[in-house]
């Protein structure tokens, strides 16, 4: 039991837990505040695996702007309390047993994988730094970078559109 | 860090059926989506694990911009997303999902 | 199409086919310009169109002369299927070209006085617009027996035979809405086609028997056949030969199928003298000649032909005692001496036969034309008296003439020539070649003999009778006494007959046998025969005795209007039965003729009408079919096909509505159908 493999198996007991604290919970704000945790227990993963920029970016991006933009918008609608499972009573039994059977079936195949199980071979602390991340993302990948920032504006405009009051009906 | 990446691939594939079962039991829409989103995220995990796997190569950067292109597009479509959840709750009054069912035959 | 290198013997004989197209032409002429240009016109196309022919029959004679073993000259492959191989080809060789020059030759004359005779029968009968009709009809007739006489096989013979047939009938029934009951003369002629056919029937069987046998329809091969294998295949020789008679009977009147001749004097007298005295009635005599090689094996065929010959000949002549139809007693004296010519034939005598038949043609054909200007002469006679018209009057009736030597002198003595020459007298043809077939039936058949030599007598006796009752003593009819003599180009053709006639003999004059060493060429084994003194003195004698008998009754105290003929006392119910052909007719009427048509009537009425329309129609098979579409309409759509088109629909229905309950309408079930089907997949691939 090495102190790696302790503190990842912490993070991964946090990082589901607050998963199904989210799914359980009633409260839509709580929901969200659960999910946060989650992306952050999985930010220091993303650390743990060599990945600082993004997990930097995780925590920027998905917990700071997203999360944000959720509790915008539930707070906006208002939350209204309202039983799990609902009109329908057999959808959520036969969910939670076919979502294990899943869970289950991801195990397996995973937990087998000849190439995953091997030791890890050392790297730099180049590897994923910003820098190196930078001299893929601008030579190889540049025509999707431009594109990603086309649809960024596509989604501002739409949902602008979308969400625009239509006061001239209202006469 | 000498964790061996079958795991943290176990990890993401839990995090993925936990966030199925969350579209599947709730109703409202906002928490379904934000259950779209732990999905989402349990892919990039995956993504990094793999990228850590395939070592000092440096194709294997490959999957850390992979994951950054994910969380742009996630951000886009959240956007939209909720925008859209706005427009029908101005119509319809609730965001439950089950009220959403004029398709039934 | 004509081949002329493969014509051996040379150019001459490259001609022949023209034998053939020429009346064809001339018919074909008549048919588009005949009626526009008039009575001489066609006339003299249709006799030019024979005239022509007969010169290239002398070519032919001709080209002979230095080739006498003949050629064959193809014209086209007609039939060539299998083993079965028929050419179209024309043979000429000595015994063809004998029967060409006879026919062509007689058919000039006899054209050229039908010019004559046509344009006043015409009027008599009258109809003037069917002038060209008759010449079409009587080229298309030459035409056709040239086919059968230059015929290289069987079966091109048979197309000849057909055709003269089909002539025959045509003019027989000439004039179709006259004759008894306004049929009479279309009922002669289908008399004679259906008797004709039932002779075509043994012709044809012949030829299957021939070809099945032999393999093949030439001549050439047949005889070659018979020659190799004939004696082996007895029976099948016996058979064929036995068929190829009955068409001979049929086509030539011979007993039992002579039936027709008699009523197919309904015809214009050219056609009886062309057709039924000259030409078509000697197919037959000429096919069994042509076949001689079968019939000198097949032994009791030739028998039976001989016989059959001469019992005719006794037969036909007791008829023509007692007729008083001048047309009649002529078509009985043909049918008489026809059977002449088939006991020549049938004991051998080949050339006797064929001698007699061309001498034959050239009196007999003299004889009926003169009879046609006998009768044309009592008409114009008729048509003279004032009260003449309006009375029923038959200008054919012997007992009606009387006394026309002074008034038709060229008539009278070409007719008294005819008579004489075929009762037998020398040194006129008729004695030459009677005597030759008397001479030749004594040293081989005396049964044959002696009833030819009967029949002979008696030939010699009618003759006589004719001869006094229509020229001499008193006009009998007021008709008979204003008769006239006919225009030269009706008189014309008879002198050249008559002078035929006369000179004919010197065909075959003992001695200087010309015709057997002609036709020796062609027809193997034939030997001249020795002059009998015997025999003939005896023919001689026994006509002039004849001739006396005929004056002593006839001629010594003539007849007068109205007197019953003196035969009548003397012979009592055998003049009865003499003149009424023996009732021949009335004895195939009652076993053939009214069995067929009961026959008939029955099914048509019970079989055909009754029992097929009426009860097996309306009942049978319109109730069933109404009863069946009942039961389809109602039954079988409304409850079935209704039922299972329904069904359809309301199966669809049902499995709609269980099926509706699949489509919830809430988002979140569909999304767990996809689970679901993700799931199946993943364990697929993991444990499948």
């Amino acid at each position: 039991m090495t102190i790696d493999l302790v503190l990842f198996l912490g993070l991964t007991l946090i990082a589901v837990a607050a998963a199904i604290a989210m799914i359980v919970s009633r409260n839509a704000i709580y929901s969200a505040l659960f999910l946060v945790l989650n992306f952050l227990t999985v930010a220091t993963l993303y650390l743990l695996l060599n990945a600082a920029f993004i997990a930097i970016v995780q925590i920027t991006v998905y917990a700071g702007a997203i999360m944000v933009l959720f509790l915008f918008v539930i707070m906006l609608l208002g939350t209204e309390r309202e039983s799990i499972g609902g009109g329908i009573r057999w959808q959520m039994p036969v969910a939670i047993v076919l979502g294990l059977g899943l869970a289950g079936e991801l195990a397996y195949i995973l937990m087998r994988n000849d190439i995953a199980q091997g030791p890890l071979a050392d790297l730099s602390a180049e590897f994923g730094s910003p820098a190196s991340i930078g001299r893929v993302l601008f030579s190889e990948y540049i025509v999707p970078f431009e594109v990603t920032s086309i649809l960024l504006l596509v989604a501002m405009i739409g949902a602008i559109v979308i969400t625009r009051m239509q006061r001239r009906e209202n006469k | 860090m000498n964790i061996p990446p079958a795991y943290v691939l176990t990890l993401s594939g839990i995090l993925f059926a936990l966030g199925i079962i969350g579209v599947l039991i709730r109703r409202n829409a906002i928490v379904i989506f934000m259950s779209i989103e732990l999905m989402l995220n349990s892919a990039n995990l995956a993504l990094i694990a793999s990228a850590r796997m395939f070592g000092p190569a440096v194709e294997a950067l490959r999957g850390h911009v992979f994951v950054f292109f994910v969380i742009a597009v996630a951000a886009a479509e959240v956007a939209v997303g909720l925008a859209l959840i706005v427009a029908i709750f101005r119509s319809k009054e609730s965001i439950d999902v089950d009220e959403v069912s004029s398709l039934r035959g | 199409m004509i081949l002329l290198e493969t014509v051996q013997g040379g150019g001459l004989f490259s001609y022949a086919p023209l034998i053939i197209a020429l009346p064809i032409l001339g018919l074909i002429t008549n048919i588009i310009f005949g009626r526009r240009f008039g009575e001489r016109f066609v006339g003299l196309v249709a006799s030019g169109a024979v005239a022509l022919a007969f010169v290239i029959a002398i070519m032919q004679f001709l080209a002979l002369q230095a080739f006498p073993e003949g050629s064959t000259i193809p014209i086209a492959e007609w039939i060539s299927i299998g083993r079965l191989s028929v050419p179209w080809s024309i043979k000429v060789d000595t015994l063809s070209t004998t029967m060409m020059l006879m026919v062509t030759g007689v058919s000039t004359l006899i054209h050229i006085y039908a010019i004559g005779y046509m344009h006043e029968d015409v009027r008599f009968q009258g109809d003037p617009g069917r002038y060209a009709r008759f010449f079409i009809f009587f080229n298309l007739f030459v035409a056709a027996m040239m086919v059968l006489v230059s015929a290289d096989n069987y079966l091109m013979m048979f197309v000849g035979w057909e055709g003269v047939g089909l002539c025959s009938y045509l003019l027989i029934g000439f004039w179709y809405e006259k004759g008894e009951d306004g049929i009479g003369n279309a009922v002669a002629g289908k008399k004679a086609f259906v008797t004709n056919r039932i002779g075509d029937f043994g012709f044809l069987i012949a030829m299957f028997l021939i070809f099945g046998a032999v393999g093949s329809l030439q001549f050439d091969q047949v005889f070659h056949w018979v020659h190799e294998h004939g004696l082996a295949n007895i029976g099948v020789l016996t058979a064929a030969t036995m068929f190829l008679l009955l068409g001979a009977t049929g086509k030539s009147a011979q007993l039992p199928l002579f039936v027709w001749l008699p009523d197919a004097m309904a015809g214009p007298t050219p056609v009886s003298a062309l057709i039924h005295a000259a030409t078509m009635v000697t197919a037959g005599i000429y096919m069994i000649a042509r076949s001689a090689p079968l019939f000198e094996v097949a032994q009791s065929t030739a028998n039976l032909v001989a016989w059959i010959g001469a019992v005719t000949a006794l037969f036909a002549a007791t008829i023509a005692v007692a007729q008083s139809d001048i047309k009649r007693v002529l078509a009985y004296s043909t049918i008489s001496q026809l059977g002449f010519m088939m006991a020549a034939v049938g004991i051998g005598a080949y050339v006797a036969g064929m001698f007699h038949l061309v001498t034959h043609a050239f009196f007999k054909a003299l004889l009926f034309l003169s009879s046609g200007s006998v009768i044309q002469g009592v008409e114009h006679g008729h048509h003279h008296l004032e009260h003449g018209h309006g009375e029923p009057f038959d200008p054919q009736d012997m007992r009606n003439m009387g006394g026309l030597r002074s008034r038709m002198k060229v008539t009278f003595w070409v007719y008294l020539i005819g008579a004489l020459a075929l009762a037998g007298l020398p040194p006129l043809a008729g004695f030459f070649s009677k005597d030759e077939i008397l001479a030749d039936a004594s040293t081989v058949n005396t049964g044959v003999y002696i009833l030819l030599a009967i029949a002979a007598f008696l030939t010699a006796f009618y003759m006589g009778r004719q001869v006094l009752m229509v020229f001499f003593g008193k006009a009998r009819s007021e008709a008979a006494a204003h008769a006239a003599e006919n225009p030269p180009v009706m008189t014309i053709p008879l002198i050249v007959l008559a002078g035929l006639a006369i000179v004919g003999g010197a065909l075959n004059i003992p001695g200087i046998h010309a015709l057997t060493d002609w036709l020796e060429h062609t027809i193997a084994h034939v030997h001249a025969t020795e002059f009998n003194v015997l025999v003939a003195g005896l023919s001689v004698l026994f006509a002039l005795i004849a001739i006396g008998f005929s004056w002593l009754l006839y001629g010594r105290r003539t007849l007068e209007e109205g007197e019953p003929d003196p035969l009548r006392r003397i012979l009592g119910p055998i003049f009865v039965g003499m003149e009424n052909k023996w009732w021949i007719d009335e004895l195939y009427d009652f076993l053939f003729i009214r069995p067929y048509i009961a026959i008939s009537w029955f099914l048509a009425d019970v079989v055909d009408w009754r029992f097929w329309h009426d009860w097996f129609h309306d009942s049978v098979l319109g109730s069933a079919y109404r009863n069946g579409s009942r039961w389809l309409a109602w039954v079988f759509d409304l409850r079935v096909i209704d039922g299972f088109a329904n069904g359809l629909g309301i199966a669809t229905k049902g499995a709609a509505q269980r099926l509706r309950v699949v489509q919830t309408g809430y988002v979140r079930n569909y999304a767990l159908a996809v689970l679901v089907g993700g799931v199946l997949v993943l364990s697929y691939f993991i444990f499948g």
